[in-house]
């Protein structure tokens, strides 16, 4: 690296502005202010915001007016709003525990040094990369009520035809099932990364002591895997509250409002129907129940999880 | 934007572990240790055939569906071997829909986005890492924090400030929000502190700005975090749906996934374009994930994304 000392400042004033210049606190912002800038202008100005529209009776282009609470009181008797969150809640409690679940079962069985298992856990992996939109146009097909392979397959074991993301009762169940497939791999790999880290000492121990395999999961793998599991809900949960996209594409919360979604019946407000200010308020509740949600998790977890330090 | 991160207080590094999968799996590769000294039938494969075989299916059909004939699509029971393959659905995909121009739309977005994060949070990164200056830990704890909130509590009023520049239905409007990731600033400032300061200051002492040693120093040691950095922010540009569904409407304009839906919604039933459309869409990020596989899965464990 050739870079040349510099010469001595020319006169006094000059190098106090030099030494200003020059200082951390100058360099420190220069470096930082682009993001620091961006992220201020499109993510903490936008909550201020937010909160601020919720008081408001506005659509996204005209000036607002202050409406108090009355969005909020609006919510509290909104039969829309309540079927949403109902289905948001059911939607997250089939979700969570299925592809957790699942995601450990698969984890143990794709940890065992056997042959192929590269090949398994890329087959597992590859729908983590995929978007929601490919996912889903993909399942439309799959499961569709005429042509499908799902139904095909069924039907050769004596079941269905079912309606899937056409049926009142079962579209939501669908998309849940449809989710569980493209996030199993996230799970996975968590949990591949968790039960790596598993100290192989304490294995061998537990083996010498006459652990059995029950009880070795029961007393040693499930308690290491805490700390995995709790991020795994708690992520899981974040996201299941704010399920979009499939809904958008497959049902547009339908048959009837049988998929209506905390978010999809945000988005409808906001960009369809124009009332931004009362989707502000919706966004809000949805904000606070992550947020409350995620502490509960978290204050649960600290009491059930062992953390190995 | 937000809504990917590893909720505060979780350990990205120890999530990071995943790592050791993949290079213990790759080591099997090269010594032939393990994988070829485990058994040739294990119980566990009457398990994990199933497992596979769901989730290879619906892909495999895709494929399938992409080479037959509108009319074999429309046969119940399933035409399950089309013949001959129909591989000029792809072609009508290009020539009935922009599907090129979607291609291209994403590919410039997604580009801009990576290139702006790499450097953006990397200038960041470093000043929260390595330099003391005025307010460093207040507006790091508050970039933190936008961590934590849900993209769409932030939706509406990034929509009126988008508007409010001119920028909706440009290009411009899926980048500029997402030029500079709170989750870029965090991950980079966490790999420049583990880096020994020590090459920085005598490099310092010898004159060089912070500029150099940033790019003549730290950023050559830094490959394995800026390919995290760049394969999730990849990964969430390609794939993302809501921004581009409010902020784009002609379809010049539209996004890859946006397209899609457009397309899925016109042709809702020509289920052979739809598939081969699909498998298009998909290509770019499959490839990228089997070249790099590694980072990938580092960089979805760290982040928490899924696609």
């Amino acid at each position: 690296m050739q870079i040349p000392h510099r010469s001595a400042g020319p006169g006094n004033a000059g190098s106090r502005i030099r030494r200003i210049l020059e200082s951390d606190h100058v360099a420190g912002w220069a470096f930082a202010f682009p993001a620091v800038f961006l992220i201020f202008v499109f993510g903490i100005v936008p909550l201020i915001w937010s909160a601020l529209l919720s008081f408001q009776q506005t659509n996204l282009i005209a000036p607002g007016r202050w409406v108090g609470l009355a969005n909020f009181r609006y919510l509290s008797h909104d039969a829309l709003f309540r079927q949403s969150v109902i289905h948001s809640l059911v939607y997250t409690a089939l979700f969570v525990p299925i592809s957790v679940a699942g995601g450990l079962f698969a984890a143990i069985a794709l940890n065992r040094k056997i042959r192929g298992v590269r090949l398994y856990r890329t087959a597992v992996f590859v729908p983590v990369v995929l978007s929601t939109i490919a996912t889903a146009i993909m399942f439309l097909w799959l499961l569709d009520p005429n042509f499908g392979l799902v139904n095909f397959l069924l039907g050769k074991i004596g079941l269905g035809p079912y309606g899937f993301f056409n049926s009142v009762n079962g579209a939501l169940y669908s998309i849940a099932g449809m989710t569980v497939w493209g996030w199993i791999g996230f799970d996975v790999i968590i949990y591949l990364a968790a039960l790596q880290s598993i100290p192989q000492g304490l294995v061998e121990a537990a083996e010498i002591d006459g652990a059995r395999t029950w009880g070795m999961f029961r007393h040693i793998t499930l308690p290491l895997l805490g700390p995995a599991t709790l991020f795994l809900v708690v992520w899981s949960s974040i996201n299941a509250l704010q399920l979009f996209d499939e809904v958008y594409l497959l049902t547009s919360g339908g048959p009837g409002t049988s998929t209506y979604v905390v978010v999809y019946y945000l988005y409808t407000l906001a960009f369809q129907q124009g009332v931004a200010g009362y989707a502000a308020a919706i966004a809000y509740v949805l904000l606070v129940a992550i947020l409350s949600l995620t502490l509960v998790q978290l204050w649960v977890g600290k009491r059930l999880v062992y953390y190995a330090s | 934007m937000s809504g990917s991160t590893t909720p505060a207080g979780l350990p990205v590094a120890e999530l990071a572990e995943e790592n050791s999968a993949e290079r213990s799996h790759r080591g099997s590769r090269g010594s032939g240790r393990e994988a070829s000294g485990g058994f040739l039938f294990s119980p566990w494969h009457l398990v994990l055939i199933p497992v596979a075989v769901a989730m290879l299916i619906p892909m495999v059909w895709m494929l399938v569906t992409s080479v037959e004939t509108l009319h074999e699509t429309q046969r119940f029971p399933p035409v399950l071997l089309p013949h001959p393959l129909r591989l000029a659905n792809y072609s009508d995909v290009l020539s009935q829909t922009p599907f090129a121009r979607w291609f291209v739309n994403t590919v410039i977005v997604t580009v801009a986005t990576v290139a702006g994060n790499l450097l953006l949070c990397s200038l960041a990164g470093y000043a929260f890492a390595r330099i003391r200056f005025f307010g460093r830990d207040v507006v790091f704890i508050a970039i933190l924090a936008t961590l934590m909130i849900p993209f769409q509590v932030v939706m509406i009023p990034t929509f009126i400030i988008v508007h409010d520049l001119g920028l909706i239905n440009t290009l411009p409007a899926l980048i500029l929000p997402n030029l500079a990731q709170a989750f870029g600033i965090f991950l980079l400032r966490q790999f420049f502190r583990t880096l020994p300061v020590e090459l920085e200051e005598a490099a310092r002492i010898d004159g060089a700005s912070r500029l150099s040693v940033l790019f003549k120093i730290v950023l050559p040691l830094s490959g394995p975090a800026l390919a995290t950095l760049a394969v999730i922010t990849f990964l969430w540009t390609w794939n993302d749906f809501l921004w581009p569904l409010i902020t784009i409407y002609s379809p010049g304009n539209m996004t890859l996934q946006l397209g899609l839906t457009t397309f899925q919604g016109t042709h809702a039933s020509s289920w052979n374009l739809l598939m081969a459309a699909n498998v298009m869409s998909m290509l770019p990020v499959l490839l990228l994930f089997f070249l790099a596989q590694r980072y990938f899965i580092r960089g979805i464990a760290t982040s928490g994304l899924k696609g």
